[in-house]
C-alpha cells in the first residue's frame, strides 16, 4: 500500500483513487474507501453514499467550494489536486473549506506536492499529503518544523502575531 | 526604523537554514532545476547571463548604517566590489556564486536583512515615498503601515504561489507621488476624510510590462482597521481567478481589466464581507505600537537658512546649484533632505562600490542620524541633514562622486542593467544612458531643460518603468539587431499616464540625436514655467514626431 503523510506521520494510504469510475467501480470492492472526481460524485452521489466504503472527492483547480459546500456533510475526504507545484489555487480552496465551510475531515494535497510546501499547506487546512512516489517521505517530515514563526492568522494560528504577543 | 523582535530574527535565521537545505538538495540532485527555480526565486536568486543575481530586500527603502556596511562587506567579499540599487528600492548583487548564497543570507540575517520574496510569483517588497516622515507634505508617516504590510505578506501561507508577482506601494504624500502607486498591483494612498479620519484610497491593477495600465480606484476610503482583511480578500480573489495559462496575462491588472474594475471590486467586496471584523482586524493599539518604531530622531531646535548656509550659497555657485537640484525642504526648520546622485556620467545608474557604501554609512552617521534611504529612482537619500552642515557634506559628496547636481534632470536617468547583464533583455540599456548623458554634458543647458524624467528599459519587462518616463526608451530586438523605441508623455505621479510611442524605432547610434531633437523642440515651444511634460500635454505628439522623423530622413 502506498504511504502518505497524515497529521505529520507517515501512514499507509487507506484510500484508492478511481480515475475512471464508469469502468472501474464495478470491479472495486464495495467496502474500499474510494476517491472520485467531484463532478462524478455530484452526478452519482446516491449510489456512492450507499456503498459500504467511504467516498471522497477530488477537486480540480476550477472546482469552487461555493458551488458544493451544501454537500460537505456527505463527503468523507477532499483531495485537492496540484497540477504543478507553482499553482497555488489549492491553498485558497483549502482555507475556504476549513474556515468558511467548517469542513473537518481529511483534506489531502495530491499531484505535484513537494516537501517545501507542506507547512504552508498545513497552515491553509491540509492535514494529509500524497507526495510524489519518487520523494523521500520520511525526510519530508522535517519540513513541517523548518520555520516556526508565523506572522499571519490562518487555520492553525487563529490570530495574527500581534494578537498572540504576550 | 523597525527593530526586529526575537521572533522576527528567529524567522530569518530559520529561513536561512531552510534555504541552505534546499540548495544542498539541489546540488545532490534531489530537487530538479524547475523545482529549485521556484524555491530560489522566492529567496531572491535569479540566474543571469553571466552569474546569478541576488536581490536583497530593503523594506520600504530604509537602511541603517550597520546594514549598509554589511552590504559593502558582501560586495567586497562575495561580489566584484559593487552593488546596484534597484527601482524597487532594493539592493542587487550581480556576481555571487550559487554556493555562497546561503552564507550571504546568513550575513544579511545578522543585520536583520534578507532576500525573502524579492522575486518569484509572490508578494514583493512594499515600497513607499523616500521622503516618508520628513516631508511637510504628507498626511501621516506611511512607514508603520508598510511594516504592517511587510509582516502580513512575509511567508504568507496562502499567497506563496500566485499567478504572477505582486507589488504593493504606499504613499501619504499630498504634493507628489514619489512611489508611483498607480503603477503597482495595489497602490495605497493615505488620505484624510471629511471627518479628519485617516484611511486608504485603494488602487488596484496598475503595472507596466507588456500591458502598461494605471491602477483603478477600487475603494475610495478604507479604514486602517480593515487594511489587512481587504488586502487578504484582494489577494484571494487574484489567487483564485488570475490567469495561470499565460505569464504575460497573469498579473492582476489583466484580471481587473477583463472583469472591469466595477465587477472586480464587487468580487473583492464579497470576499471581504467574510473576512472583515475578524481575526485580521488591525487594532489601533498595534498601529500605535508600530508608529512607536518610527519615532522622530532627536531634532535640534534650529532656524531655517542659518548664516553659514547663506554665506556658502553666495560664495559657491556650484553649491547653490547642487542645493537647488539635489536637496528638498524638510518638515523641521533648519534641516534639509539630501539626495545623493548615483547616476554620474559613465557609471551604470544605481551602481555603488563597496567603498562608496562605506562612505555613505560614515556620512549618514555623521550627518543624518545613521539612517539611509534608497529611492525608486536609484538614488540614495540622507533625510535629516542640518542646513548648517550642508556645505561640509557637499564637499565630501563631491570627493566621492555623489554630488552630480542632476536630480530630476535629463541626466538623472533610470536604467536597468540591460543586455550587458540581464538574461531577459532584448537590448543593451547602459550604453544608451551613457550616450545621452554625454550628449547633455553642458549643465547650463541641462538646468534650462528643467525637471524631466528619462527611463531606459532593455526589454518589455520594463524594469526601468520606461512607460512612465516623460521620455521613455525601450530596447527591442529586430532580427538580431538592437533598436530603440521612444515614447513621450509618461507620468509616474498621481495623474498617472502611460507614454505614447512616437513612431518607428531608432538605431542605437541615433538615440541621443532623437532625444536632443525632442528637447530642442520643447525648448522652442515651451511657455514660461512649463516643464517638458506640461508642454507635451499642451501641444501633443504631432510636432515632436514631425521634427524627429524630418531630421532622420
Amino acid at each position: 500500500m502506498p504511504k502518505i503523510i497524515k497529521n505529520r506521520e507517515v501512514v499507509e494510504d487507506q484510500w484508492t483513487t478511481i480515475d475512471s469510475p464508469e469502468q472501474d467501480l464495478a470491479t472495486t470492492d464495495d467496502s474500499a474507501n474510494i476517491i472520485v472526481e467531484l463532478a462524478y460524485w455530484l452526478e452519482n452521489k446516491v449510489s456512492l453514499i450507499a456503498r459500504k466504503g467511504k467516498v471522497g472527492v477530488l477537486l480540480l483547480g476550477s472546482d469552487e467550494p461555493e458551488l458544493f459546500h451544501q454537500e460537505l456533510d456527505s463527503i468523507d475526504l477532499i483531495a485537492i489536486n496540484f497540477p504543478k507545484f507553482g499553482d497555488g489555487r489549492g491553498y485558497s480552496i483549502a482555507r475556504l473549506l476549513c474556515e468558511r465551510y467548517g469542513y473537518q475531515q481529511e483534506i489531502r494535497a495530491v499531484g505535484d506536492v513537494l516537501r517545501d510546501q507542506l507547512r504552508f499547506m498545513e497552515r491553509c487546512g491540509f492535514n494529509a499529503y500524497a507526495l510524489r512516489a519518487d520523494r523521500h517521505i520520511e525526510e519530508a517530515l522535517a519540513s513541517f518544523s523548518a520555520i516556526s514563526v508565523d506572522y499571519q492568522s490562518d487555520v492553525v494560528e487563529k490570530k495574527p502575531i500581534y494578537n498572540r504577543r504576550p | 526604523m523597525y527593530a526586529y523582535k526575537e521572533y522576527d530574527q528567529q524567522l530569518l535565521n530559520e529561513r536561512v537554514e531552510q534555504y541552505r537545505d534546499q540548495t544542498q538538495r539541489f546540488f545532490k540532485g534531489e530537487l530538479s532545476e524547475d523545482e529549485f527555480l521556484i524555491l530560489r526565486l522566492q529567496n531572491g536568486l535569479y540566474v543571469q547571463r553571466h552569474a546569478p543575481l541576488l536581490r536583497v530586500a530593503v523594506p520600504y527603502g530604509m537602511l541603517n548604517t550597520e546594514q549598509v556596511r554589511k552590504l559593502a562587506h558582501i560586495a567586497r567579499t562575495y561580489d566584484k566590489g559593487y552593488a546596484h540599487i534597484s527601482t524597487r528600492q532594493n539592493v542587487q548583487f550581480n556576481w555571487p556564486s550559487m554556493e555562497n548564497v546561503p552564507d550571504i543570507l546568513g550575513e544579511l540575517a545578522s543585520v536583520q536583512m534578507h532576500a525573502v520574496q524579492t522575486s518569484g510569483n509572490c508578494i514583493r517588497n512594499t515600497t513607499t515615498d523616500q521622503f516618508a516622515g520628513v516631508t511637510a507634505n504628507e498626511v501621516t508617516d506611511p512607514r508603520p503601515y508598510c511594516e504592517i504590510i511587510r509582516q502580513w505578506s512575509t511567508l504568507h501561507p496562502e499567497f506563496a504561489y500566485l499567478p504572477r508577482k505582486f507589488k504593493i506601494a504606499v504613499t501619504a504624500a499630498t504634493d507628489e507621488d514619489r512611489a508611483a502607486i498607480r503603477f503597482n498591483d495595489v497602490g495605497l494612498r493615505i488620505i484624510k476624510n471629511d471627518a479628519d479620519e485617516i484611511g486608504f484610497e485603494v488602487f488596484i491593477g496598475g503595472g507596466l510590462g507588456r500591458t502598461p495600465l494605471a491602477g483603478s480606484l477600487i475603494k475610495p476610503f478604507l479604514a486602517p482597521k480593515d487594511l489587512l482583511s481587504y488586502l487578504e480578500a484582494t489577494l484571494r480573489v487574484y489567487n483564485r481567478y488570475g490567469r495561470r495559462d499565460n505569464k504575460y496575462k497573469a498579473r492582476i491588472k489583466i484580471l481587473v481589466k477583463a472583469l472591469t474594475p466595477e465587477v472586480f471590486g464587487k468580487k473583492v467586496d464579497e470576499e471581504w464581507q467574510h473576512l472583515r471584523d475578524g481575526a485580521l482586524d488591525l487594532p489601533n493599539t498595534e498601529i500605535e505600537q508600530m508608529k512607536a518604531y518610527f519615532p522622530e530622531p532627536a531634532y535640534e531646535t534650529l532656524e531655517n537658512n542659518p548664516a553659514s548656509l547663506v554665506d556658502a550659497k553666495s560664495e559657491s555657485g556650484a553649491f547653490s546649484i547642487w542645493l537647488r537640484q539635489n536637496t528638498n525642504e524638510h518638515k523641521k526648520a533648519g534641516y534639509q533632505i539630501v539626495t545623493l546622485s548615483l547616476s554620474p556620467t559613465s557609471v551604470a545608474p544605481g551602481d555603488v562600490t563597496d567603498n562608496q557604501l562605506d562612505v555613505i554609512a560614515d556620512l549618514a552617521d555623521k550627518y543624518s542620524f545613521g539612517e539611509i534611504r534608497n529611492t525608486h529612482n536609484q538614488n540614495i537619500v540622507l533625510a535629516d541633514v542640518k542646513q548648517e552642515d550642508l556645505y561640509d557634506l557637499w564637499k565630501q559628496l563631491q570627493t566621492h562622486g555623489f554630488a552630480t547636481a542632476n536630480i530630476h534632470t535629463i541626466n538623472d536617468i533610470i536604467c536597468c542593467p540591460g543586455g550587458d547583464f540581464c538574461a531577459l533583455a532584448n537590448a543593451k540599456s547602459l550604453p544608451i544612458a551613457d550616450q545621452i548623458q554625454k550628449r547633455f554634458d553642458d549643465y547650463d543647458f541641462v538646468y534650462d531643460i528643467g525637471e524631466i524624467s528619462l527611463n531606459i528599459s532593455g526589454c518589455m519587462n520594463a524594469c526601468s518603468h520606461h512607460h512612465i518616463g516623460n521620455i521613455g526608451i525601450l530596447g527591442v530586438d529586430k532580427k538580431g539587431k538592437e533598436f530603440y523605441q521612444v515614447s513621450l508623455g509618461g507620468d509616474a505621479g498621481f495623474s498617472a499616464s502611460v507614454g505614447k510611442i512616437i513612431g518607428p524605432s531608432f538605431n542605437e547610434n541615433d538615440v541621443a540625436d532623437v532625444v536632443e531633437t525632442i528637447i530642442q523642440h520643447y525648448i522652442a515651444s515651451r511657455i514660461e514655467g512649463e516643464t517638458f511634460l506640461m508642454t507635451y500635454q499642451r501641444i501633443g505628439m504631432a510636432p515632436f514626431k514631425e521634427k524627429v522623423y524630418a531630421k532622420n530622413n
